[in-house]
Protein backbone atom coordinates (compact mmCIF):
# COMPACT_ATOMS: atom_id res chain seq x y z
CA UNK A 1 0.00 0.00 0.00
CA UNK A 2 2.72 2.43 -0.90
CA UNK A 3 0.47 4.51 -3.11
CA UNK A 4 -1.02 6.86 -0.59
CA UNK A 5 -3.50 8.49 -2.91
CA UNK A 6 -5.45 5.37 -3.66
CA UNK A 7 -5.06 1.65 -4.06
CA UNK A 8 -6.61 -1.01 -6.24
CA UNK A 9 -9.09 -3.26 -4.48
CA UNK A 10 -9.91 -6.62 -6.02
CA UNK A 11 -12.58 -8.89 -4.65
CA UNK A 12 -12.71 -12.32 -6.26
CA UNK A 13 -15.55 -14.78 -5.66
CA UNK A 14 -15.98 -13.51 -2.14
CA UNK A 15 -18.70 -15.19 -0.09
CA UNK A 16 -19.86 -14.89 3.48
CA UNK A 17 -22.03 -17.39 5.28
CA UNK A 18 -22.89 -16.35 8.84
CA UNK A 19 -22.93 -19.17 11.39
CA UNK A 20 -26.33 -20.87 11.64
CA UNK A 21 -27.68 -19.07 8.58
CA UNK A 22 -29.15 -21.19 5.78
CA UNK A 23 -28.25 -18.71 3.03
CA UNK A 24 -25.05 -16.83 2.36
CA UNK A 25 -25.25 -13.07 3.08
CA UNK A 26 -22.82 -12.49 0.21
CA UNK A 27 -22.30 -14.96 -2.62
CA UNK A 28 -19.49 -14.96 -5.18
CA UNK A 29 -18.93 -11.25 -5.16
CA UNK A 30 -16.36 -10.17 -7.73
CA UNK A 31 -15.34 -6.56 -8.34
CA UNK A 32 -12.26 -4.54 -9.18
CA UNK A 33 -12.05 -1.00 -7.88
CA UNK A 34 -9.51 1.36 -9.45
CA UNK A 35 -7.14 3.62 -7.50
CA UNK A 36 -8.83 6.86 -6.52
CA UNK A 37 -12.26 5.60 -7.47
CA UNK A 38 -15.36 6.12 -5.36
CA UNK A 39 -17.60 3.10 -5.71
CA UNK A 40 -21.09 3.16 -4.26
CA UNK A 41 -22.70 -0.09 -3.14
CA UNK A 42 -26.40 0.57 -3.28
CA UNK A 43 -29.29 -1.79 -2.63
CA UNK A 44 -32.19 -2.47 -0.30
CA UNK A 45 -31.71 -3.12 3.39
CA UNK A 46 -30.41 -6.60 4.12
CA UNK A 47 -28.99 -7.24 0.65
CA UNK A 48 -25.46 -7.63 1.98
CA UNK A 49 -23.85 -4.23 1.37
CA UNK A 50 -22.39 -3.86 4.86
CA UNK A 51 -21.18 -7.44 4.97
CA UNK A 52 -19.44 -7.00 1.62
CA UNK A 53 -17.74 -3.79 2.73
CA UNK A 54 -16.65 -5.04 6.15
CA UNK A 55 -14.82 -7.97 4.66
CA UNK A 56 -12.37 -5.52 3.12
CA UNK A 57 -10.99 -4.53 6.56
CA UNK A 58 -11.73 -7.94 8.04
CA UNK A 59 -14.22 -6.70 10.59
CA UNK A 60 -16.05 -9.63 9.03
CA UNK A 61 -13.94 -12.56 7.86
CA UNK A 62 -14.85 -13.88 4.41
CA UNK A 63 -15.97 -17.52 4.26
CA UNK A 64 -14.33 -17.96 0.87
CA UNK A 65 -12.81 -16.03 -2.00
CA UNK A 66 -9.94 -13.58 -1.99
CA UNK A 67 -9.55 -9.87 -1.43
CA UNK A 68 -6.47 -8.00 -2.59
CA UNK A 69 -5.39 -4.45 -2.00
CA UNK A 70 -2.71 -3.33 -4.45
CA UNK A 71 -2.13 -6.97 -5.26
CA UNK A 72 -1.62 -8.08 -1.66
CA UNK A 73 -3.96 -10.69 -0.25
CA UNK A 74 -5.40 -9.07 2.86
CA UNK A 75 -5.65 -12.39 4.67
CA UNK A 76 -1.85 -12.60 4.67
CA UNK A 77 -1.48 -9.17 6.30
CA UNK A 78 -1.56 -8.47 10.01
CA UNK A 79 -5.16 -7.55 10.75
CA UNK A 80 -4.36 -4.43 12.78
CA UNK A 81 -1.73 -3.20 10.31
CA UNK A 82 -4.27 -3.64 7.54
CA UNK A 83 -6.90 -1.64 9.40
CA UNK A 84 -4.53 1.23 10.16
CA UNK A 85 -4.24 1.65 6.39
CA UNK A 86 -7.98 1.69 5.79
CA UNK A 87 -10.10 4.63 6.91
CA UNK A 88 -13.34 3.48 8.45
CA UNK A 89 -16.51 5.51 8.88
CA UNK A 90 -19.77 4.03 10.14
CA UNK A 91 -23.27 5.42 10.39
CA UNK A 92 -23.31 5.44 14.20
CA UNK A 93 -19.97 7.31 14.00
CA UNK A 94 -18.55 5.67 17.12
CA UNK A 95 -16.39 8.54 18.33
CA UNK A 96 -14.66 7.82 21.63
CA UNK A 97 -16.72 9.77 24.18
CA UNK A 98 -13.93 10.01 26.75
CA UNK A 99 -11.46 11.57 24.34
CA UNK A 100 -11.39 15.12 23.03
CA UNK A 101 -11.97 15.76 19.34
CA UNK A 102 -8.21 16.19 18.85
CA UNK A 103 -7.51 12.90 20.64
CA UNK A 104 -10.11 11.13 18.54
CA UNK A 105 -8.55 12.35 15.31
CA UNK A 106 -5.09 11.41 16.62
CA UNK A 107 -5.95 7.75 17.28
CA UNK A 108 -4.45 6.09 14.21
CA UNK A 109 -1.39 8.36 13.95
CA UNK A 110 -0.74 7.51 17.61
CA UNK A 111 -1.07 3.79 16.88
CA UNK A 112 1.41 4.29 14.04
CA UNK A 113 3.86 5.94 16.42
CA UNK A 114 4.00 9.39 14.86
CA UNK A 115 5.79 12.12 16.80
CA UNK A 116 3.75 14.47 18.99
CA UNK A 117 4.47 17.49 16.77
CA UNK A 118 3.54 15.69 13.60
CA UNK A 119 0.31 14.46 15.17
CA UNK A 120 -0.63 17.91 16.43
CA UNK A 121 -0.08 19.45 13.01
CA UNK A 122 -1.97 16.65 11.32
CA UNK A 123 -4.98 16.93 13.65
CA UNK A 124 -5.30 20.65 12.93
CA UNK A 125 -4.98 20.01 9.21
CA UNK A 126 -7.68 17.30 9.30
CA UNK A 127 -10.12 19.42 11.30
CA UNK A 128 -9.68 22.26 8.83
CA UNK A 129 -10.23 19.83 5.98
CA UNK A 130 -13.68 18.95 7.35
CA UNK A 131 -14.41 22.61 8.10
CA UNK A 132 -14.17 22.50 11.87
CA UNK A 133 -12.07 25.28 13.36
CA UNK A 134 -9.30 23.53 15.36
CA UNK A 135 -9.06 26.36 17.87
CA UNK A 136 -12.75 25.90 18.67
CA UNK A 137 -13.18 22.14 18.47
CA UNK A 138 -9.85 20.48 19.39
CA UNK A 139 -10.50 20.40 23.11
CA UNK A 140 -14.21 19.69 23.02
CA UNK A 141 -15.74 16.29 23.66
CA UNK A 142 -17.98 14.44 21.19
CA UNK A 143 -21.13 15.02 23.26
CA UNK A 144 -20.64 18.76 22.84
CA UNK A 145 -20.98 18.49 19.04
CA UNK A 146 -24.04 18.24 16.78
CA UNK A 147 -24.62 15.07 14.79
CA UNK A 148 -23.31 16.65 11.62
CA UNK A 149 -20.18 17.93 13.37
CA UNK A 150 -19.58 14.51 14.91
CA UNK A 151 -19.78 12.87 11.51
CA UNK A 152 -17.25 15.40 10.19
CA UNK A 153 -14.94 14.36 13.01
CA UNK A 154 -15.61 10.75 12.03
CA UNK A 155 -14.38 11.51 8.52
CA UNK A 156 -11.37 13.47 9.82
CA UNK A 157 -10.47 10.58 12.11
CA UNK A 158 -10.68 8.09 9.25
CA UNK A 159 -8.46 10.27 7.06
CA UNK A 160 -5.89 11.26 9.65
CA UNK A 161 -3.20 8.73 8.77
CA UNK A 162 -3.75 9.35 5.05
CA UNK A 163 -4.88 5.80 4.24
CA UNK A 164 -5.09 4.83 0.56
CA UNK A 165 -8.48 3.19 1.12
CA UNK A 166 -11.65 4.35 2.87
CA UNK A 167 -14.70 2.32 3.82
CA UNK A 168 -17.85 4.26 4.56
CA UNK A 169 -21.07 2.61 5.73
CA UNK A 170 -24.04 4.97 5.32
CA UNK A 171 -21.96 7.76 6.87
CA UNK A 172 -24.60 10.44 6.36
CA UNK A 173 -27.61 8.21 6.91
CA UNK A 174 -28.44 9.37 10.42
CA UNK A 175 -28.38 13.11 9.74
CA UNK A 176 -31.31 15.35 8.81
CA UNK A 177 -31.81 16.08 5.09
CA UNK A 178 -30.28 19.56 5.16
CA UNK A 179 -27.19 18.48 7.08
CA UNK A 180 -26.89 15.46 4.82
CA UNK A 181 -26.86 17.62 1.68
CA UNK A 182 -24.15 19.81 3.16
CA UNK A 183 -22.05 16.84 4.26
CA UNK A 184 -22.44 15.26 0.83
CA UNK A 185 -21.37 18.44 -0.94
CA UNK A 186 -18.38 18.87 1.37
CA UNK A 187 -17.44 15.26 0.97
CA UNK A 188 -17.61 15.53 -2.82
CA UNK A 189 -15.24 18.51 -2.65
CA UNK A 190 -12.97 16.61 -0.28
CA UNK A 191 -12.76 13.53 -2.46
CA UNK A 192 -11.95 15.71 -5.48
CA UNK A 193 -8.83 16.79 -3.58
CA UNK A 194 -7.73 13.62 -1.82
CA UNK A 195 -8.54 10.98 -4.41
CA UNK A 196 -8.85 7.99 -2.08
CA UNK A 197 -10.13 4.64 -3.19
CA UNK A 198 -13.49 4.59 -1.45
CA UNK A 199 -16.13 1.95 -0.97
CA UNK A 200 -19.27 3.75 0.10
CA UNK A 201 -22.40 1.89 1.20
CA UNK A 202 -25.81 3.51 0.94
CA UNK A 203 -29.43 2.56 0.43
CA UNK A 204 -30.12 6.02 -1.01
CA UNK A 205 -29.92 5.94 -4.79
CA UNK A 206 -29.89 9.75 -5.03
CA UNK A 207 -26.81 9.79 -2.82
CA UNK A 208 -25.21 7.13 -5.00
CA UNK A 209 -25.74 9.18 -8.15
CA UNK A 210 -24.53 12.34 -6.55
CA UNK A 211 -21.28 10.99 -5.12
CA UNK A 212 -20.28 7.87 -6.99
CA UNK A 213 -17.75 7.49 -9.80
CA UNK A 214 -19.35 4.10 -10.33
CA UNK A 215 -22.38 2.52 -8.73
CA UNK A 216 -22.94 -1.16 -8.05
CA UNK A 217 -26.66 -1.85 -7.76
CA UNK A 218 -27.00 -4.91 -5.56
CA UNK A 219 -29.80 -7.38 -4.95
CA UNK A 220 -30.05 -10.20 -2.41
CA UNK A 221 -26.82 -11.93 -1.42
CA UNK A 222 -24.95 -8.91 -2.74
CA UNK A 223 -25.56 -9.95 -6.36
CA UNK A 224 -24.34 -7.22 -8.72
CA UNK A 225 -27.26 -6.26 -10.97
CA UNK A 226 -25.33 -3.49 -12.68
CA UNK A 227 -21.95 -1.86 -12.16
CA UNK A 228 -21.43 1.30 -14.13
CA UNK A 229 -21.21 5.08 -13.99
CA UNK A 230 -24.27 6.94 -12.68
CA UNK A 231 -24.96 8.39 -16.15
CA UNK A 232 -24.84 5.00 -17.85
CA UNK A 233 -27.05 3.35 -15.25
CA UNK A 234 -29.61 6.12 -15.56
CA UNK A 235 -29.49 6.00 -19.36
CA UNK A 236 -29.47 2.22 -19.69
CA UNK A 237 -30.70 0.35 -16.63
CA UNK A 238 -29.68 -3.27 -17.10
CA UNK A 239 -32.88 -4.78 -15.77
CA UNK A 240 -36.32 -4.13 -14.35
CA UNK A 241 -34.76 -4.40 -10.91
CA UNK A 242 -32.31 -1.58 -11.60
CA UNK A 243 -35.00 0.52 -13.28
CA UNK A 244 -37.26 0.15 -10.27
CA UNK A 245 -34.39 1.17 -8.05
CA UNK A 246 -33.83 4.32 -10.07
CA UNK A 247 -37.49 5.14 -9.62
CA UNK A 248 -39.28 8.13 -11.09
CA UNK A 249 -37.58 11.00 -12.83
CA UNK A 250 -34.60 9.22 -14.39
CA UNK A 251 -34.20 11.98 -16.99
CA UNK A 252 -34.07 14.71 -14.37
CA UNK A 253 -31.55 12.71 -12.35
CA UNK A 254 -29.37 12.37 -15.44
CA UNK A 255 -29.61 16.07 -16.14
CA UNK A 256 -28.35 16.79 -12.65
CA UNK A 257 -25.15 14.94 -13.59
CA UNK A 258 -24.53 16.90 -16.81
CA UNK A 259 -23.00 20.32 -17.28
CA UNK A 260 -24.57 23.18 -19.20
CA UNK A 261 -21.46 22.97 -21.41
CA UNK A 262 -22.79 19.81 -23.02
CA UNK A 263 -26.00 21.43 -24.26
CA UNK A 264 -24.96 24.88 -25.46
CA UNK A 265 -26.23 25.76 -28.92
CA UNK A 266 -25.55 28.89 -30.91
CA UNK A 267 -28.15 31.58 -31.09
CA UNK A 268 -29.59 34.41 -29.06
CA UNK A 269 -31.92 34.33 -26.11
CA UNK A 270 -33.38 36.66 -23.57
CA UNK A 271 -33.77 36.05 -19.87
CA UNK A 272 -31.43 35.48 -16.91
CA UNK A 273 -28.10 34.01 -18.09
CA UNK A 274 -26.86 30.71 -16.71
CA UNK A 275 -23.25 29.65 -16.00
CA UNK A 276 -21.57 26.95 -18.11
CA UNK A 277 -20.60 25.12 -14.88
CA UNK A 278 -24.19 24.69 -13.73
CA UNK A 279 -25.90 21.36 -14.22
CA UNK A 280 -28.56 20.81 -16.83
CA UNK A 281 -31.28 20.25 -14.28
CA UNK A 282 -30.85 23.82 -13.12
CA UNK A 283 -30.73 24.93 -16.79
CA UNK A 284 -34.00 23.17 -17.50
CA UNK A 285 -35.50 24.86 -14.47
CA UNK A 286 -34.45 28.24 -15.88
CA UNK A 287 -35.92 27.45 -19.28
CA UNK A 288 -39.23 26.43 -17.73
CA UNK A 289 -39.31 29.60 -15.63
CA UNK A 290 -38.57 31.50 -18.86
CA UNK A 291 -41.90 30.21 -20.25
CA UNK A 292 -40.13 27.48 -22.22
CA UNK A 293 -38.01 29.92 -24.21
CA UNK A 294 -34.24 29.37 -24.49
CA UNK A 295 -32.02 31.10 -21.91
CA UNK A 296 -28.61 32.69 -22.61
CA UNK A 297 -25.39 31.11 -21.34
CA UNK A 298 -22.69 33.24 -19.72
CA UNK A 299 -19.90 33.65 -22.26
CA UNK A 300 -22.06 33.06 -25.33
CA UNK A 301 -24.67 30.71 -26.79
CA UNK A 302 -27.89 29.48 -25.22
CA UNK A 303 -29.69 26.38 -23.98
CA UNK A 304 -33.15 25.32 -25.09
CA UNK A 305 -35.53 22.41 -24.45
CA UNK A 306 -34.27 20.90 -27.69
CA UNK A 307 -30.57 21.26 -26.90
CA UNK A 308 -31.08 19.80 -23.42
CA UNK A 309 -33.04 16.87 -24.79
CA UNK A 310 -30.41 16.32 -27.45
CA UNK A 311 -27.74 16.21 -24.79
CA UNK A 312 -29.71 13.40 -23.16
CA UNK A 313 -29.81 11.63 -26.52
CA UNK A 314 -33.50 12.25 -27.08
CA UNK A 315 -34.62 13.42 -30.52
CA UNK A 316 -37.30 15.98 -29.76
CA UNK A 317 -38.36 16.38 -33.37
CA UNK A 318 -39.66 12.82 -33.31
CA UNK A 319 -41.64 13.23 -30.10
CA UNK A 320 -45.38 13.51 -30.57
CA UNK A 321 -45.30 12.00 -34.05
CA UNK B 1 -33.00 -0.71 82.24
CA UNK B 2 -33.15 2.87 83.42
CA UNK B 3 -33.75 5.91 81.30
CA UNK B 4 -30.66 6.72 79.25
CA UNK B 5 -29.14 10.16 79.63
CA UNK B 6 -27.66 11.23 76.31
CA UNK B 7 -25.62 14.01 77.88
CA UNK B 8 -23.40 11.37 79.46
CA UNK B 9 -22.00 10.28 76.10
CA UNK B 10 -19.81 13.36 75.71
CA UNK B 11 -17.71 12.80 78.85
CA UNK B 12 -17.49 9.13 77.85
CA UNK B 13 -16.29 10.13 74.40
CA UNK B 14 -13.58 12.44 75.75
CA UNK B 15 -12.50 9.88 78.29
CA UNK B 16 -12.09 7.15 75.66
CA UNK B 17 -10.85 9.41 72.85
CA UNK B 18 -7.51 7.66 72.33
CA UNK B 19 -9.12 4.27 72.12
CA UNK B 20 -11.88 5.53 69.82
CA UNK B 21 -9.29 6.98 67.45
CA UNK B 22 -7.36 3.72 67.50
CA UNK B 23 -10.40 1.58 66.79
CA UNK B 24 -11.57 3.95 64.05
CA UNK B 25 -8.15 3.84 62.41
CA UNK B 26 -8.23 0.06 62.52
CA UNK B 27 -11.68 0.07 61.05
CA UNK B 28 -10.64 2.30 58.16
CA UNK B 29 -7.51 0.27 57.61
CA UNK B 30 -9.25 -3.08 57.53
CA UNK B 31 -11.80 -1.73 55.04
CA UNK B 32 -9.10 -0.18 52.84
CA UNK B 33 -6.99 -3.30 52.71
CA UNK B 34 -9.86 -5.70 52.07
CA UNK B 35 -11.46 -3.51 49.38
CA UNK B 36 -8.05 -3.10 47.78
CA UNK B 37 -7.59 -6.87 47.68
CA UNK B 38 -11.10 -7.33 46.31
CA UNK B 39 -10.45 -4.62 43.70
CA UNK B 40 -7.25 -6.21 42.46
CA UNK B 41 -8.87 -9.59 42.19
CA UNK B 42 -12.36 -8.47 41.15
CA UNK B 43 -11.35 -5.99 38.44
CA UNK B 44 -8.83 -8.47 37.00
CA UNK B 45 -11.52 -11.14 36.95
CA UNK B 46 -13.94 -8.73 35.29
CA UNK B 47 -11.39 -7.69 32.66
CA UNK B 48 -10.75 -11.32 31.89
CA UNK B 49 -14.32 -12.61 31.99
CA UNK B 50 -16.45 -9.81 30.54
CA UNK B 51 -16.61 -11.30 27.04
CA UNK B 52 -16.77 -14.97 28.07
CA UNK B 53 -20.45 -15.70 28.76
CA UNK B 54 -19.94 -18.80 30.88
CA UNK B 55 -17.09 -17.50 33.01
CA UNK B 56 -18.81 -14.16 33.42
CA UNK B 57 -22.06 -15.67 34.70
CA UNK B 58 -20.19 -18.09 36.93
CA UNK B 59 -18.09 -15.30 38.46
CA UNK B 60 -21.05 -13.08 39.24
CA UNK B 61 -23.13 -15.98 40.54
CA UNK B 62 -20.32 -17.15 42.83
CA UNK B 63 -19.72 -13.67 44.18
CA UNK B 64 -23.46 -13.41 44.74
CA UNK B 65 -23.60 -16.64 46.69
CA UNK B 66 -20.73 -15.53 48.91
CA UNK B 67 -22.66 -12.42 49.79
CA UNK B 68 -25.61 -14.48 51.01
CA UNK B 69 -23.52 -16.36 53.58
CA UNK B 70 -24.30 -14.80 56.99
CA UNK B 71 -21.21 -12.90 58.10
CA UNK B 72 -21.07 -14.55 61.54
CA UNK B 73 -21.07 -17.95 59.87
CA UNK B 74 -18.36 -17.06 57.37
CA UNK B 75 -16.14 -15.61 60.09
CA UNK B 76 -16.68 -18.61 62.33
CA UNK B 77 -15.86 -20.95 59.45
CA UNK B 78 -12.52 -19.26 59.03
CA UNK B 79 -11.35 -19.60 62.62
CA UNK B 80 -10.01 -23.17 62.24
CA UNK B 81 -7.91 -22.20 59.23
CA UNK B 82 -6.92 -18.62 59.86
CA UNK B 83 -7.32 -18.23 63.58
CA UNK B 84 -8.55 -14.98 65.11
CA UNK B 85 -7.90 -11.33 64.37
CA UNK B 86 -6.95 -9.46 61.22
CA UNK B 87 -6.49 -12.29 58.75
CA UNK B 88 -9.97 -13.84 58.82
CA UNK B 89 -11.47 -10.36 58.91
CA UNK B 90 -9.59 -9.21 55.81
CA UNK B 91 -10.43 -12.37 53.90
CA UNK B 92 -14.11 -12.26 54.78
CA UNK B 93 -14.46 -8.59 53.93
CA UNK B 94 -12.61 -9.03 50.64
CA UNK B 95 -14.93 -11.89 49.72
CA UNK B 96 -18.03 -9.88 50.56
CA UNK B 97 -16.76 -6.92 48.54
CA UNK B 98 -16.28 -8.98 45.41
CA UNK B 99 -19.82 -8.97 44.03
CA UNK B 100 -20.29 -5.25 43.37
CA UNK B 101 -16.77 -4.98 42.01
CA UNK B 102 -16.89 -7.93 39.61
CA UNK B 103 -20.43 -7.22 38.53
CA UNK B 104 -19.86 -3.53 37.85
CA UNK B 105 -16.62 -4.20 36.02
CA UNK B 106 -18.36 -6.69 33.73
CA UNK B 107 -21.43 -4.51 33.25
CA UNK B 108 -19.35 -1.39 32.62
CA UNK B 109 -17.15 -3.08 30.02
CA UNK B 110 -20.14 -4.60 28.27
CA UNK B 111 -22.09 -1.35 28.20
CA UNK B 112 -19.59 0.33 25.88
CA UNK B 113 -21.61 0.99 22.69
CA UNK B 114 -21.05 -1.49 19.86
CA UNK B 115 -20.31 1.38 17.45
CA UNK B 116 -17.45 2.55 19.69
CA UNK B 117 -16.08 -0.98 19.91
CA UNK B 118 -16.32 -1.49 16.18
CA UNK B 119 -14.65 1.77 15.28
CA UNK B 120 -11.86 1.00 17.76
CA UNK B 121 -11.25 -2.36 16.11
CA UNK B 122 -11.72 -0.85 12.67
CA UNK B 123 -8.92 1.60 13.31
CA UNK B 124 -6.52 -1.20 14.08
CA UNK B 125 -6.41 -1.32 17.88
CA UNK B 126 -5.45 -4.69 19.33
CA UNK B 127 -8.03 -6.28 21.68
CA UNK B 128 -5.89 -5.42 24.72
CA UNK B 129 -5.57 -1.84 23.55
CA UNK B 130 -9.33 -1.59 23.01
CA UNK B 131 -9.88 -2.95 26.51
CA UNK B 132 -7.43 -0.64 28.26
CA UNK B 133 -7.67 2.59 26.31
CA UNK B 134 -11.30 2.57 25.19
CA UNK B 135 -13.44 0.26 27.31
CA UNK B 136 -11.79 0.77 30.66
CA UNK B 137 -12.01 4.59 30.67
CA UNK B 138 -15.60 4.50 29.45
CA UNK B 139 -16.56 1.87 32.04
CA UNK B 140 -14.63 3.64 34.80
CA UNK B 141 -17.54 5.52 36.45
CA UNK B 142 -19.51 2.25 36.65
CA UNK B 143 -16.53 0.36 38.09
CA UNK B 144 -15.95 3.14 40.59
CA UNK B 145 -19.57 2.90 41.70
CA UNK B 146 -18.94 -0.80 42.31
CA UNK B 147 -15.94 0.07 44.49
CA UNK B 148 -18.04 2.56 46.40
CA UNK B 149 -20.79 0.05 47.11
CA UNK B 150 -18.18 -2.55 48.08
CA UNK B 151 -16.62 -0.08 50.50
CA UNK B 152 -19.93 0.73 52.18
CA UNK B 153 -20.64 -2.97 52.46
CA UNK B 154 -17.24 -3.63 54.01
CA UNK B 155 -17.57 -0.76 56.48
CA UNK B 156 -20.81 -2.25 57.80
CA UNK B 157 -19.73 -5.86 57.88
CA UNK B 158 -16.37 -4.98 59.44
CA UNK B 159 -18.14 -4.25 62.72
CA UNK B 160 -18.92 -7.92 63.01
CA UNK B 161 -15.21 -8.75 62.88
CA UNK B 162 -15.03 -8.23 66.62
CA UNK B 163 -16.70 -11.62 66.83
CA UNK B 164 -13.42 -13.24 65.74
CA UNK B 165 -11.41 -10.78 67.81
CA UNK B 166 -10.89 -8.72 64.71
CA UNK B 167 -9.99 -5.03 64.60
CA UNK B 168 -12.26 -2.03 64.39
CA UNK B 169 -15.23 -0.35 65.98
CA UNK B 170 -17.14 -3.61 66.24
CA UNK B 171 -15.26 -4.06 69.49
CA UNK B 172 -17.28 -1.23 71.04
CA UNK B 173 -20.57 -2.45 69.66
CA UNK B 174 -20.03 -5.99 70.91
CA UNK B 175 -18.82 -4.71 74.26
CA UNK B 176 -21.93 -2.55 74.62
CA UNK B 177 -24.25 -5.38 73.66
CA UNK B 178 -22.60 -7.85 75.99
CA UNK B 179 -22.97 -5.59 79.03
CA UNK B 180 -26.47 -4.37 78.30
CA UNK B 181 -27.96 -2.78 81.39
CA UNK B 182 -24.60 -1.70 82.74
CA UNK B 183 -23.72 1.95 83.08
CA UNK B 184 -21.72 2.44 79.86
CA UNK B 185 -23.40 -0.21 77.68
CA UNK B 186 -25.23 2.21 75.41
CA UNK B 187 -22.30 4.62 75.36
CA UNK B 188 -20.11 1.91 73.87
CA UNK B 189 -22.68 0.72 71.34
CA UNK B 190 -23.71 4.21 70.32
CA UNK B 191 -20.15 5.51 69.96
CA UNK B 192 -19.23 2.51 67.79
CA UNK B 193 -22.27 2.98 65.60
CA UNK B 194 -21.91 6.73 65.16
CA UNK B 195 -18.22 6.43 64.31
CA UNK B 196 -19.05 3.80 61.69
CA UNK B 197 -21.62 6.11 60.14
CA UNK B 198 -19.10 8.95 60.10
CA UNK B 199 -16.50 6.72 58.45
CA UNK B 200 -19.06 5.65 55.84
CA UNK B 201 -19.91 9.28 55.06
CA UNK B 202 -16.24 10.20 54.77
CA UNK B 203 -15.57 7.33 52.39
CA UNK B 204 -18.56 8.35 50.32
CA UNK B 205 -17.26 11.90 50.06
CA UNK B 206 -13.86 10.52 49.09
CA UNK B 207 -15.41 8.48 46.29
CA UNK B 208 -17.30 11.48 44.95
CA UNK B 209 -14.01 13.34 44.84
CA UNK B 210 -12.16 10.46 43.17
CA UNK B 211 -14.91 10.13 40.58
CA UNK B 212 -14.67 13.79 39.70
CA UNK B 213 -10.90 13.68 39.45
CA UNK B 214 -10.58 10.47 37.44
CA UNK B 215 -13.54 10.51 35.05
CA UNK B 216 -13.08 12.12 31.63
CA UNK B 217 -15.10 15.29 31.18
CA UNK B 218 -16.52 13.75 28.04
CA UNK B 219 -18.44 11.08 29.95
CA UNK B 220 -19.25 12.91 33.15
CA UNK B 221 -23.00 13.06 33.73
N1 LIG C 1 -23.72 -10.98 12.45
C1 LIG C 1 -24.68 -11.53 11.66
N2 LIG C 1 -25.12 -12.79 11.92
C2 LIG C 1 -26.06 -13.36 11.14
N3 LIG C 1 -26.62 -12.77 10.08
C3 LIG C 1 -26.23 -11.52 9.76
C4 LIG C 1 -25.23 -10.84 10.54
N4 LIG C 1 -25.04 -9.62 10.00
C5 LIG C 1 -25.86 -9.53 8.94
N5 LIG C 1 -26.59 -10.67 8.78
C6 LIG C 1 -27.56 -10.96 7.72
O1 LIG C 1 -26.90 -10.90 6.47
C7 LIG C 1 -27.70 -10.24 5.52
C8 LIG C 1 -26.97 -9.03 4.96
O2 LIG C 1 -26.82 -8.07 5.98
P1 LIG C 1 -26.07 -6.69 5.76
O3 LIG C 1 -24.76 -6.95 5.11
O4 LIG C 1 -26.05 -5.98 7.04
O5 LIG C 1 -27.04 -5.95 4.72
P2 LIG C 1 -27.18 -4.41 4.34
O6 LIG C 1 -25.98 -3.69 4.83
O7 LIG C 1 -27.30 -4.41 2.87
O8 LIG C 1 -28.44 -3.92 4.98
C9 LIG C 1 -29.00 -9.89 6.20
O9 LIG C 1 -29.94 -10.88 5.90
C10 LIG C 1 -28.65 -9.91 7.65
O10 LIG C 1 -29.76 -10.30 8.42
MG1 LIG D 1 -25.91 -2.06 6.24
Amino acid sequence: MANKTGATIELLNVSKVYPNQPEPAVENFTMTINPGELVMLVGPSGCGKTTTMKMINRIIEPSSGSIKIDGQDILTLDQNQLRRNIGYVIQQIGLFPHMTIAENVAVVPTLLGWSKDKIRARVAEMLELVELDPSVFSNRYPKQLSGGQQQRVGVARALSADPPVMLMDEPFGATDPITRERLQAEFQQLQANIGKTIVFVTHDFEEAIKLGDRIAVLSKRSKIEQFDTPANILANPASEYVASFIGEGAALKRLALMRVDSAVESGNATGPAISRDENLRVALDSVVLNAGRPVPVVGGGRVSIESISAALGIDVSRLGQ
Amino acid sequence: MGKYDLSLIWPFFLDKLDEIIELSTEHVLVVLISVLLATIFGVSLGLFAWDKPLLRSASIATAGVILTIPSMALLALMIPTFGLGWVPTLIALALYSLLPIVRNTVVGLREVPEAVMESARGMGMSPLRVLLSVQMPIAWPVILTGLRVATQLAIGIASIAAYVAGPGLGVYIFKGLSMLGAKNALNFALTGTVMIIIIALLFDALFILIKRLTTSRGIRG
